[in-house]
């Protein structure tokens, strides 16, 4: 019988199985950030066991509230600081050099295919896209994990989702899997990593696929997953160039992480990406989905293009791409936070910052903030956001506020419109 | 290991996410105990009120399907935790939620749709108790005239985190 990747990941980093069904695996990368650490470092604190199981494999970075925006956002931020200079983390991103975790540390080529990974964040499931086993956990896994490197899972089950065919014009990454959880719902997936496999997952770039793994969660599922290609190998090829003879040394090596053709699922479900068309969230769910065509006269007060989901570079191209030339509509707002400051500066040299600075967008700095309602962009009561995020639930950005989950394209179209708009005009 | 069981809060919606129980916005602080007076301020749920007497009482949690969805927060378990709520009652959780609880020690309980559907049977009674026995997996709901008893299902691995007060230290001595 045929193996899963998740299983195989899973195989070759068990370490203990306590209880039928519990698998203890040992763990390649835990990340962290200053929302769900500072409380799991002060326990250890606490608990006189302020260690780390290895400082190289932990990383880290303060993203959520950066700049700090009053003395308690500055303290989680120096208790994190504190703590990674105390235990010789080198890999911590402070000011100036942080962005959006989920874009930053595969940017930094932290994630390889085959490795465990964990997080004290829900969209740790992203890092799937390089073929990786990455679960979001809660503060007490998280604090296990940096004293340990350690995490308990039940055994995975997969669901595997056959996607192919290309996308039509004004379909990217983010309309698919907005798709995918409005068929499955918001716990189809519970307990079970979702494969993305077929043609068009094979097309698509590493950011895209980053947009699909990312929202996995969003169904309840534990990682998002895809298969390790030569995609893969040419995002991580600056990173591992020194460890492999050949990209194609590489790629052989890295196909170890695939799931056998014989492999059993859960489910397997086949979606024909060519039927896709751009889509927007309503309601409070991210299983609430319909044609943005199909949105009647939806004003929206903000625009946000950024975070973990959408804030990459190819993100801000397409969005760019539509905007160019164009102004914000009357009485809308517009804020840009490119992931990190590499995309910022890459983006700035392609001249797509002053395509959104025209159009009369803020760009801010590369940072989590108005995604979950704590700084650079919150919503007031009644205010409508049309997003390029992940959560539309209620109060997610603001209390009282509302938000519709789109693509960067539809984002950029209702930019224009200053209503739900159907991106496709404009390309 | 923690006491379980008092009176009852019924939060008769499916999907209730962790943002709901306690807002991105106090993420910020740094104890526990400071996000007490939080508890399920932006839940969206007709008639409910978070500072009313009911939730302060309450001592359990019952609820529909996918019980603490989205964020991984672990604030969500601690707020219901230092409002003296232990335990969760639910016909399915997410799944980092279902694991928060019990590392914390705490107990999140799924029991079947038509069982679920007994349990909100008493949301018009007053006073509805329950008591949870986690070594035997039973709990009971009662109100003045009437009462229901439960089997149901914990993984052993569940249970032992539970009895032992939590994950960190039994993957200490561990592992
Ligand atoms: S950008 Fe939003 S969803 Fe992503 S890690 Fe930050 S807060 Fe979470």
């Amino acid at each position: 019988m045929g193996k899963t990747i998740a299983e195989k990941i899973f195989a070759a980093h068990l370490l203990d199985e306590p209880f039928s069904g519990t698998r203890v695996l040992k763990l390649d990368v835990v990340l962290c950030h200053e929302i769900t650490t500072p409380i799991a470092i002060d326990d250890l604190i606490e608990r006189k066991k302020d260690r780390v199981f290895d400082p190289a494999k932990i990383k880290a970075v303060i993203d959520h509230v950066t700049p700090a925006k009053d003395s308690k956002t500055a303290t989680q931020g120096k208790i994190l600081r504190d703590w990674a200079h105390r235990h010789g983390i080198k890999d911590f991103f402070d000011i100036g050099a942080n962005g959006v975790c989920h874009a930053l540390f595969p940017e930094k080529g932290f994630i390889r295919p085959g490795n465990t990974v964990i997080m004290g964040d829900s969209h740790t499931c992203t890092h799937g896209a390089f073929g990786a086993f990455a679960a979001g956990v809660g503060t007490t896994d998280l604090e296990v994990g940096i004293l340990k490197g350690v995490c308990a899972f039940r055994e995975p089950k997969t669901i595997r989702f056959n996607i192919n065919g290309q996308f039509p014009k004004g379909v990217y990454a983010k309309d698919l899997i907005l798709a995918i959880i409005g068929k499955i719902g918001v716990n189809g997936a519970t307990d079970r990593v979702i494969e993305f496999c077929g043609s068009t997952v094979d097309s698509l770039t590493m950011e895209s696929r980053m947009t699909l793994c990312n929202m996995a969660v969003e169904a309840g599922g534990t990682s998002g997953i895809c298969m390790p290609d030569i995609t893969t190998v040419e995002y991580l090829w600056p990173f591992i160039a020194s460890e492999f003879a050949s990209k194609e040394a590489a790629l052989a090596e890295y196909r170890k992480w695939s799931s056998d053709d014989d492999a059993v699922y859960d489910q397997v479900i086949e979606i024909d990406a060519t039927a896709l068309v751009p889509v927007s969230t309503f309601g409070y769910k991210p299983d609430q989905v319909k044609p943005a065509a199909e949105f009647n006269d939806t004003k929206v007060d903000q625009i946000y293009l950024g975070s973990c989901t959408n804030g990459r570079l190819e993100d801000l191209r397409i969005a760019a791409g539509i905007l160019k030339g164009k102004k914000l509509a009357e009485n809308v707002r517009g804020i840009l936070s490119p992931a990190t400051p590499k995309i910022y500066r890459d983006a700035m040299k392609e001249g797509l910052i002053d395509i959104f600075l025209d159009a009369g967008f803020c760009v801010t700095n590369s940072t989590c903030g108005a995604c979950l309602g704590m700084s650079n962009g919150v919503l007031a009561d009644g205010e409508v956001c049309a997003s390029t995020t992940n959560r539309n639930f209620n109060g997610r950005m603001g209390k009282g506020g509302t938000v519709h989950l789109m693509s960067p394209a539809t984002a950029a179209a209702t930019a224009i419109e200053g209503k739900i708009a159907d991106p496709r005009k404009y390309l | 290991m923690k006491t379980f069981g008092g009176p009852v809060l019924f939060l008769d919606r499916a999907d209730i996410n962790t943002d709901e129980i306690i807002p991105a916005k106090y993420l910020t602080e740094i104890t526990k105990q400071d996000l007490k007076p939080y508890i399920l301020e932006d839940l969206k749920l007709d008639g409910f009120d978070p500072k009313s007497e009911k939730t302060r009482k309450a001592r359990v949690v019952v609820s529909r399907e996918n019980f603490g969805c989205g964020s991984s927060r672990e604030h969500a378990p601690w707020v219901f935790e230092v409002n003296d709520i232990t335990a969760v009652v639910a016909e399915s959780f997410a799944r980092i939620f279902r694991q928060n609880m019990f590392n914390c020690g705490m107990a999140a309980i799924e029991l079947s749709r038509s069982q679920m559907d007994v349990i909100f049977s008493y949301a018009n009674n007053n006073d509805v108790t329950m008591s949870i026995d986690i070594q035997a997996q039973s709990l009971t709901i009662s109100a003045k005239d009437r009462h229901d008893t439960f089997n149901f299902e914990l993984s052993p691995f569940d249970k032992a985190l539970v009895l032992a007060g939590g994950w960190v230290d039994y993957a200490d001595t561990k592992y």
